[in-house]
């Protein structure tokens, strides 16, 4: 590793320790902190404010359970220092269970828009309209996909799909069904597609991106900047894509869901081989990549291991949250100067009993 | 290391998706298989079904029928490509025998059951379509004047899900590039190796590559392949078929239930068909839809279960590569138990005795040389409704039943395969009207005897062929006159 790639990521480091220990200073405050945390805090024979002072301290609040953001009630964790903002509630895809819940203020727009100031303006035009295929309902993406493009300067139309509905037909095995929805969700973008010739950008999921494609080449409707995400994309998907599916048009993978910001996909180089590595909006989020049998142990780089995901935002904080995606620790490089991940997927001893990628 | 590719209308595609296949005794990986993703596969068959169909039906029937028989010897004898390797007959049966657990013994022998349906694909296509002037597929109709007949293909591909379980299998598909349809197929996990050196037989004898696509893959690449052909085979269990249940596009070739029927007039003479019993049991190591999983008799024949348990029972598990081995392995032994903890806990139910099992002091799984091995099994079922008495499992496993004569045609349920032991003409008539039975055999013949220009499933020509009216001005003017 050369000595520049070194000290960016030591001063990313440092960067991320000071996030971290303003943002513990917020939600363990009694007059900014939410109950969630608060109530937290009172179990605990140390306060986190003195203890905790970088990131390796968090693991003395042990693992943020998802079961904690099932069900009511949304407002204990609404940060006091926050009251009287409009608020949202977001959901996620529900295919563990109970869907989960995370209210949110402003964190969507400030993730999308940093992740907006990275789109190329070749691929993504400013000034140009966008087209969200894709899940809308109580999703983050509704919102922030209509935020990105609002801030590049464009509009955003939307064809949604509902992926609660399309668990329950893959569930049933209700394959006739299932087609008929998809083309219905399909004839809709054509539609649009058709009437807006202003529309150069697309956000949708892997599977109705070839839904998609099988209708009409892409190139062909107009779009030239493609912005993917909602499920896991294998190497193999990214390939085809680029190779097949999309030649010549800018595609950006990305990974991230509702409890975390947007988690883009390093720049492609042939020298990847299509591995679509994905690193985290540090100092906001953070990825961690361990033993799945001791979530303590960060496994070498190359291993494949359980992501442990946290979210350091006023508006959330969730520490060490094991997901329920498995891949391989990839290092830091220079474009992200800390840990990312890549052939992210479920994890193994999960593959059996969830839906998951359906849309 | 081995890599078998995608072959995308015979184009060889190295996929970044890929699984790996082990040695069922070692656990070590022999090979690397490409999966094709759903969407490549989607976008292949949207782009380029009718192309593929029009440069196959551009061959003349009879050329295709000298190339299948040329493709014979290739599959046979030939050293042909495996992937990155050239692989001859005697490697592919073992590496075949490696990743599926059947005996070298019984991959060759399937490699026979496909070498004949090659040889012999004009006997096939003629017994297919009942003696058909195969020219009709090359113009399209033929005939006189006064009675013209007309074929219409249904299909620009014929998709085939295939399964792990049976190489022989293979042998049902083959007919469809003489008929001018090309492949599409999705070879089963384990035993992708038959299709992969059918294809390439066919290449080799001069077949278009674009007739030819091979797309191993999960279980959503099938869906694609189902969905999109507009004919398809599909092999899999009673879970795995039943959301195709209704749809007429795809012929499904699910668990067989087959059976070998004692009629009251036979049980004096039960020792001359214990033989005939076993075999259908047990030949091919017990893993065909066509192995008898009953033996259902119309009356009480004492001692006739007794002597087919101990005939059954004297099959020994041995090495895959001993050319006596006859039963196959489990890669997992977990599965093994799996399937006789099923067997043991379906015991409890009163109805229901293993007359087999005093044979196996050490039980019915037997672990040799890293494989795991199933005892062929039988089962006494007092009571028809015994769950054991129409279970159907991966080996060589059969329910005994007697039930009333007269009610023996009624009880059995659905049966692919019926061998009728009879000779009393009233009861081979009555055996004649049953509609459980698909296939009858009629008289001493093994259930797993397959006749392939008549087979036991569904019938390729009639899935790809439609006959429909047809007129031109000379019929048109015949039929006036």
């Amino acid at each position: 590793m050369d000595a520049s790639l070194e000290k960016e990521i030591a001063a990313g480091r440092q960067r991320l320790d000071a996030h971290v220990r303003e943002i513990v200073q917020w939600h363990f405050n009694p007059d900014t902190g939410c109950e969630f945390w608060l109530n937290y805090a009172q179990k605990m024979d140390f306060d986190p404010r003195k203890t905790i002072q970088g990131y390796d301290d968090l693991k003395k609040l042990g693992h943020f359970q998802d079961d904690w953001l099932r069900g009511g009630p949304v407002r204990r964790w609404l940060p006091r220092g926050l009251q009287g903002q409009p608020l949202c509630v977001f959901e996620t895809g529900g295919s563990t269970g109970v869907p989960k819940t995370r209210i949110n203020i402003n964190d969507f727009r400030v993730d999308y828009e940093a992740f907006g100031d990275q789109l190329s303006d070749e691929g993504f035009p400013k000034g140009s309209d966008w087209l969200m295929l894709g899940p809308t309902g109580p999703r983050r993406l509704r919102l922030a996909i209509e935020h990105l493009a609002q801030y590049r300067g464009g509009m955003c139309f939307f064809v949604d799909l509902d992926p609660r509905w399309v668990n329950n037909l893959v569930k049933r095995q209700a394959w006739e069904e299932m087609k008929a929805y998809k083309d219905h969700v399909i004839d809709q973008a054509m539609k649009i597609m058709g009437a807006h010739p202003n529309i150069k950008c697309l956000f949708t999921t892997p599977k109705l991106l070839d839904a998609l494609s099988q209708r009409c080449p892409l190139g062909k409707l107009g779009f030239t900047g493609i912005f993917c995400g909602g499920t896991e994309m294998t190497a193999q998907f990214n390939r085809f894509v680029r190779e097949e599916l999309a030649p010549g048009i800018d595609f950006v993978p990305t990974y991230g869901n509702t409890l975390m910001g947007l988690a883009v996909a390093k720049a492609y180089d042939p020298a990847d081989h299509y591995a679509i590595i994905y690193y985290p909006p540090l100092p906001r989020a953070v990825f961690e990549i361990v033993n799945p049998d001791n979530l303590d142990e960060t496994v070498p780089y190359g291993a494949t291991g359980r992501v442990l995901l946290t979210t350091l935002t006023r508006e959330f904080f969730m520490p060490r949250f094991a997901e329920r995606d498995e891949g391989e620790r990839a290092a830091p490089c220079e474009q992200f100067p800390w840990d990312g991940v890549s052939n992210l997927g479920l994890l193994s001893s999960l593959k059996t009993s969830v839906v998951v990628g359906v849309y | 290391m081995l890599h078998l590719p995608v072959l995308r209308g015979g184009k060889p595609y190295l996929s970044l998706d890929t699984i790996q296949l082990k040695h069922v005794g070692t656990g070590e990986t022999v090979a690397l298989v490409s999966q094709a993703n759903p969407g490549l596969i989607a976008r292949d068959l949207i782009l380029d079904a009718r192309h593929n169909r029009q440069i196959l039906a551009e061959r003349p029937v009879s050329e295709l029928i000298s190339m299948s028989r040329r493709a014979a010897d290739l599959f046979m004898t030939g050293r042909l490509p495996m992937g990155d390797v050239m692989q001859g007959p005697d490697e592919f049966v073992a590496i075949q025998s490696a990743t599926t657990g059947v005996p070298r013994a019984l991959c060759h022998r399937n490699m026979e059951k496909i070498r004949f349906v090659l040889a012999e694909m004009e006997r096939i296509l003629m017994g297919l379509t009942r003696g058909l002037d195969l020219s009709v597929l090359d113009e399209g109709w033929n005939g006189n004047a006064q009675r013209p007949v007309s074929y219409l293909s249904q299909a620009d591909m014929l998709g085939a899900v295939l399964p792990s379980n049976s190489p022989g299998v293979h042998a049902l598909w083959l007919p469809a590039v003489a008929m001018k349809v090309p492949l599409v197929l999705r070879p089963g996990r384990q035993e992708p190796w038959t299709p992969f050196r059918v294809i390439q037989a066919f290449l080799a004898a001069g077949c278009p590559p674009e007739a030819l696509s091979f797309y191993p893959s999960d279980y959503a690449g099938a869906t694609e392949i189902l969905s999109r052909c507009h004919r398809s085979l599909f092999f899999g269990d009673a879970a795995t078929v039943k959301p195709w249940l209704h749809d007429r596009r795809i012929e499904l070739h699910g668990p067989g239930k087959s059976k070998v029927l004692l009629a009251p007039d036979q049980i004096s003479r039960w020792e001359d068909h214990v033989e005939l019993m076993a075999a259908s049991i047990a030949d091919n190591g017990g893993r065909s839809c066509v192995n008898a999983s009953g033996v259902w008799v119309g009356g009480r024949a004492p001692g006739l279960a007794e002597a087919l348990a101990e005939k059954l029972a004297a099959m020994e598990p041995l090495p895959l590569d001993h050319p006596d081995a006859r039963l196959a392995a489990f890669g997992d032994v977990q599965v093994a138990r799996r399937i006789s903890d099923f067997i043991d806990d379906h015991l409890q139910a009163p109805g229901a005795e293993d007359l087999t099992a005093p044979y196996y002091k050490d039980g019915r799984v037997v672990e040799m040389d890293g494989l795991a091995f199933l005892r062929p099994t039988l089962i006494r079922c007092t009571d028809p409704a015994h769950a054991l008495a129409r279970a159907e499992l991966l080996f060589p496993f059969a329910a005994y039943v007697e039930v009333p004569p007269a009610d023996l045609l009624d009880l059995i349920g659905p049966t692919l395969v019926g061998t009728v032991l009879t000779g009393d003409d009233r009861f081979a008539g009555a055996a004649m009207e049953c509609r459980h039975i698909e296939r009858l055999n009629l008289g001493s013949i093994p259930t797993g005897r397959v006749s392939w220009d008549q087979p036991h499933e569904g019938n390729l020509f009639e899935l790809l062929y439609h006959r429909r009216a047809f007129q031109n001005p000379a019929s048109a003017a015949s039929a006036a006159a």
